[in-house]
Formats: C-alpha cells, structure tokens, sequence
C-alpha cells in the first residue's frame, strides 16, 4: 500500500510519464486532424504499441543503429574550445557522424520499419534544410520504397545540394510554391499528400511534431541520443553533466537529448530557439520565446501567429530551424519550467560555426551551431569542475554555401 | 434545441428534394463583395450558406480555397470581419441556416467562449471545423451545443464500422459525407461509392446526410441530390468569383453576376 503511493507520487512527480493517452503533454499536443486521417493515426498508434512489445522490432531496429547508421556516436571532449573559454568541461555528442550526417536517420530508421509493418509501400516526408529528406530518402532507398519529399521551393533553392542527394538516392523531391514556400508549406503540402493517399502511404514525420503519436513516436527514437549520453559520461568522467544544450526548430535532436535527463532535477536543460535578426523584429523564429499557443499541423503548441490565430512565417539563417511551431513536448516543458528555452541571434550561430571550426576542426550545422552559441555564453560563468554537454546535431557541410555568402563568398555561383 | 438547419431540412422533406449548399469564402475577393454574394444567394436557390473562416494554413484544401483564403487575408478579413458579416446579412435574411466552416487556431485565438457569444448573436447556426475530430469535443464541439449552435461532423470513406459512432455521437444538424479521400477541388469520379456510403450512414443515424467534395455541376448535383438529402458545392463557386479577377487579384468581371449565373444552373439540379 505505502509502496504504491510512493510510486503513484513518483509518477505525478515525473516528467517522463507524457503525453497521457490522448496525446496530451498538458494543455499541449492531441490530435487536431481532419477525420480521414483519424483512422491512420489510430491505426498507427496501434502499431506503435504492439512493435514496442515485439522483441523483434527491438533487435531489427538495434541493428540498424549499430551497423547501418554507425551508433553508438561518440561524446567528445572539446579540449581546446574548453580552455578557450576557460570555464565547465565542455563534451560534444557528436551526431553529425551517423549516417547521412544528423540525428534524422535515428527516427527514420524507426519509422521505417514502422511502415513495413503496417504494410505501407510508399513514403512521404517533408523537409527543411533537406536534412530529414536526405534521411528519408536514404532509408526508402535502403528498402526499396518509392520515396516523395516536399519541400519549400524557398528551400529547394538554398538547399541544392541536399536536393541533388535526395535525387540520387532515388526520391521525387516536390517543391511547394503555396504560403511562404518553406517548411510550413511543406508540411501542409504533405498532409495534403496523404489525405489523398491514404492506402499506401505512411508520412514519415521527422520532427517531434505534428498529431498523437508522433511526437511521442519521434521522442522515442531520438531518445537513443540521451540514453547513449548518459552511460557515456558516467564512463568518462563517473559522474553526471550540469548542464545540457541542445537547438530546437521542431525539436527532436533536443528532445532526444533531454528525455532521459528530465528527471534529474539538479541537471540544467537548455533549449537554444533561433532568434534571427533578434525579437524585436518579425525575423526569428523563437516560438516559444516570442509565440502563444495555438493550433497547426495536428497539435497545440507555442506558434508564431497574429492576433486572428493566422500563422506568421519566422526567419532563420538555418532553414532547419525556421518553422513557426515546435513540438508540444517543448511547449510543456516550458510551462513547467524544467526546460529554459533562449533565443540565439543568426550572426551569434554563425561566429559559433567558425569558432567550432577553427578549434576543434569540426564544421557543425547551423542548427547546432545556435547550440553552440549558448554554450559559448554560459561556460566562461561555470566553474572548471562543472560538465556542460551540447548536442552537435549535424555536420554543417550542408550550410557552406550559406555562410560563404556571409562571409562575403558566393560559391554557388563559382560552380 | 431547433436550428434554422433543423426546419430547412423539416421543410424540404417535405418539398421531397435535397438541400443545395454553396460555400464562399469570408472576404473573397473582398469584404463588400463576398456579403453581397452571399445576400443573393438564396435568392438564387441557395438553401444553406457555408461560409469559409480563412486560414493561413487550410490543410484539407486544395489550391482554390488556399489563395480564396490567401485573398481575403490579404485584403483585411479577419474572424471579426467575418462575424460582422453574418450580422449584415441577418439584417434582411432571418431564414437562410449559416455554418461557418475552417480551421480551429482562429475561434481558438479569439477565445472559444467568446466566439460562441458573438457568433451566436450574429445568427450562425452550424460550426463546421475541419480539424477537430470527435476525440477534441471538448474544445468546441461541446460548448457549442450548449450554446445552441449545431456541430456539423464529417464523415469519410476512411469512416468505417468501428469509427461511425464515434462520428455520429454529438453530431448535430446534419452529418456532412466527404465523397473523397483527398482535398477539396478535386474530381468525384467513383458515384456507386457514393450511394453504398451515404446509405450505410443513414442506416446508422437520422440526421440529413449531406455530401460534398469534388461536386461542381448540375449533372451532379442532380445524381447526388437523389441519394442525398443536401449537395455541398464550394470549389466551383470559388473558381467562378477566381475567374472574374485578374492575376493580381483586381475585379475585372462582375464576380456576383457570375455566381448568380451558376447557383441558378446548379439549383435546377436539386
């Protein structure tokens, strides 16, 4: 009897135990969908569950990690970038070295094998930067299903190169011309896809986004990146970090990062928003910071919107984090307060780009680099003795064309 | 509680035809011009008014009702506006039912109490919102009803057995059948479809089964008024008043003859 109250106050106490079973982190998340996609994400739901408790799925899934996408990824200690600053130990997850360069591949893995279950035969997915597409494109690839990506054609233009290896790989990329013709647009554009074809299709979503269940869904598979941090720093330095950063766009490497560490309260978890060209402009993209809630792509969650609840297109100069929602999951951990959620300015990411490149020899993507930023702020405030790990979520090979042009270079146009 | 949409479908069981509904978009091409389109339209047959709240991001719609929307964003419509519209309207028209249909962000952001009062004050009868399946009734759907006001479901070709009464529980006014898996705007191909579904629902409650999507011409509306008892049509109206603008959206038509040509046709239908 005592035992089951100290569990059920554990229970109440924790922040691991969301969303509850409609899909609610609070007042945040849920299924706002039109009825024909009800039975989908139902039959999804269902899906998900029964490959939870299949041993199978485990190892399949396990293998793929290990031998297709290169897990565990290594936790690094940035030795010079530390003395540089003169502060906390500073460790790098280095997920720009999986397979296809990001964390992406970690859900898509997953998903995958999801959609193989259920029987579906034809992928969709939208995508930002191009990282999630490239992802999806790569695993549609490894199992031989035909492949759509839409994407902004805003993106379609700065992100070429991503463009070309989703091509090679054998996906249709569709540029979206409707709204702004970014990640927005996409993402509409993908529903619009599978409510159209809901027979064969599985939409593989690749932020901790959109209806119940795929924040949990994609929450889930991003986990292996915090539980892998976990026994990682034990081993390396026998205890536990003091602080935790990660960027958020949609927010599914920084929700990965976070979840097994939500319940040790004495950790700092920091969640890095693009602030762009700074809040006191329409340029950014810090939802959380800058937004309310609202209502898009299947949830409620922090949006950038006017006061008609019409959604505003944000501005960052990583087209990984310019969507002017996040995940729910981020959303409520904010209103609980275990998570705090800062801007970080383009120009600030793009010094952490170079800062990160000169030291440690490590080209990070412009998503991470925001991660980096807010790093470079705080560990010069930390005592030596304190460990601070930053998610390097992607490599930023992807994005040299952009800084270039920062820098003053148009390589684009030297091809 | 009795609705407008109620007695119109009392009253045209008896008439033994089936109701044509015409949805405009709020504010499309703009304000003026959509509340005189939609003052004419019972007068051109219309026997329920949908109107569109638009949205930035309407998810279930094709590329006609997006930039109808686009449109009317652009030119100052906002659900106020929109509601003051339904206002105008029951200046001269206190019979013709009114659903407001769109996306939930919009009611949610002007406050869900508050909308019910002024909608309700305004003289709208069904709410019809898109994105909030039966397992969100207690966002709107709920308060609705008890403000009087009807919650118009949809019903799909995914419905099957196992979801109907989901559907149908707190379903009011009538029940709206989407003919198609897909967005709005697209072409209704498959008829035999059509009659098997609206029968199975109607086996399964008494409220009217209306059916939209895809539908755009007299033909149709005649084969689907024949299995149904209302016939939604919204893509073709909204293409009509498209089709008098230019391409940077200026009136170079009169869009409200225009769509007073085609309700007239499509009422024959019925």
């Amino acid at each position: 009897m005592i035992d089951s109250d100290a569990n059920e106050r554990a229970e109440l106490n924790s922040y691991r135990n969301r969303p509850d079973k409609e899909g609610m982190f609070g007042i945040f998340g849920g299924r706002f969908v039109a009825e024909t996609l009800m039975p989908l994400i139902l039959e999804l739901e269902e899906a998900y569950e029964t490959a939870c408790k299949d041993p199978q799925f485990k190892d399949e899934l396990e293998k793929l990690l290990t031998y297709y996408a290169g897990r565990p990824s290594k936790l690094y200690y940035a030795e010079r970038l530390t003395e540089y600053l003169g502060g906390a130990r500073i460790y790098l997850k280095r997920e720009d070295l999986n397979h296809t360069g990001s964390h992406k591949i970690n859900n898509c893995l997953g998903q995958i094998l999801l959609a193989r279950r259920m029987g579906r035969t034809r992928i969709i997915a939208e995508t930002g930067a191009g990282q999630h597409g490239v992802a999806t494109a790569t695993v549609s690839a490894r199992f031989g299903l035909p492949c759509v990506v839409y994407m902004g054609a805003t993106d379609v233009e700065r992100q070429q190169p991503n463009v070309f290896r989703m091509n090679l790989l054998g996906a249709t990329v569709r540029p979206v011309t409707t709204g702004n013709a970014t990640l927005k647009d996409a993402m509409n554009e993908a529903l619009r896809d599978w409510v159209s074809n809901i027979k064969d299709t599985y939409y593989l979503i690749g932020t901790a986004a959109g209806p119940h269940p795929y924040p949990k869904i994609v929450r889930d598979f991003q986990s292996v990146i915090g539980d892998e941090v976990y026994s990682q720093i034990l081993e390396q330095e026998g205890r536990l970090p003091n602080m935790i950063i990660a960027a958020v766009g949609g927010g599914s490497n920084a929700i990965g990062l976070f979840y097994p560490f939500l319940d040790n309260k004495d950790i700092d978890i920091v969640g890095v928003e693009a602030g762009g060209f700074g809040l006191e402009t329409l340029k950014h993209c810090a939802s959380m910071t800058a937004g309310s809630p609202g209502v898009l792509h299947g949830n409620r969650t922090y949006l950038l919107q006017n006061e008609d609840g019409q959604i505003r297109e944000g501005h960052s100069v990583s087209a990984g984090l310019d969507y002017p929602g996040v995940g729910p999951e981020h959303s409520w951990l904010k209103s609980t307060g275990r998570v705090q959620y800062v801007p970080v300015l383009d120009h600030e990411a793009v010094e952490a780009f170079q800062l990160m490149t000169r030291i440690e020899g490590i080209i990070p993507a412009l998503e991470s680099s925001h991660a980096i930023a807010e790093a470079v702020k705080r560990v010069p405030k930390m005592s030596r003795d304190k460990i601070l790990i930053v998610n390097l979520s992607g490599r930023g090979d992807k994005d040299i064309y952009t800084v270039g042009k920062l820098l003053g270079m148009d390589m684009q146009s030297a091809f | 509680m009795t609705t407008r949409i109620n007695q119109t479908f009392a009253a045209l069981k008896t008439e033994n035809r089936a109701a044509l509904i015409t949805y405009i978009m709020a504010g499309d091409p703009n304000y003026g011009i959509a509340l005189e389109i939609m003052k004419v339209l019972p007068q051109m047959g219309s026997d329920i008014i949908e109107l569109g709240i638009p949205f930035s991001d309407p998810m279930a719609d094709g590329p006609s009702i997006q930039a109808a929307g686009l449109r009317a964003l652009g030119n100052g419509q906002t659900l106020q506006k929109t509601i003051d519209m339904l206002q105008e309207f029951r200046k001269n028209d206190t019979t013709t039912p009114v659903v407001m249909m769109g996306y939930y962000n919009p009611i949610y952001i002007y406050g869900v109490e508050r909308f019910l009062q002024n909608a309700k004050a305004a003289g709208i009868d069904g709410l019809l919102i898109v994105d909030l399946p039966p397992e969100m009734d207690q966002e709107l759907c709920i308060p609705a009803q008890q403000a009087g006001i009807n919650f118009i479901r949809l019903a799909t070709p995914t419905t099957d057995d196992k979801r109907l009464p989901t559907v149908l529980q707190n379903n009011s006014g009538f029940v709206y059948y989407i003919s198609l898996t897909g967005i709005t705007g697209q072409s209704l191909t498959d008829m035999s479809d059509v009659v098997t579904s609206v029968n199975h629902i109607k086996a399964h409650t008494t409220l009217p089964v209306a059916v939209g999507f895809g539908i755009k011409t007299r033909a149709q509306v005649e084969q689907i008024g024949q299995v149904a008892d209302g016939v939604v049509v919204g893509t073709a109206l909204v293409n009509a008043i498209t089709a008098t603008l230019d391409s940077e959206g200026n009136i170079r038509d009169d869009p409200v003859k225009t769509v007073c040509d085609l309700v007239r046709e499509l009422r024959l239908g019925v």
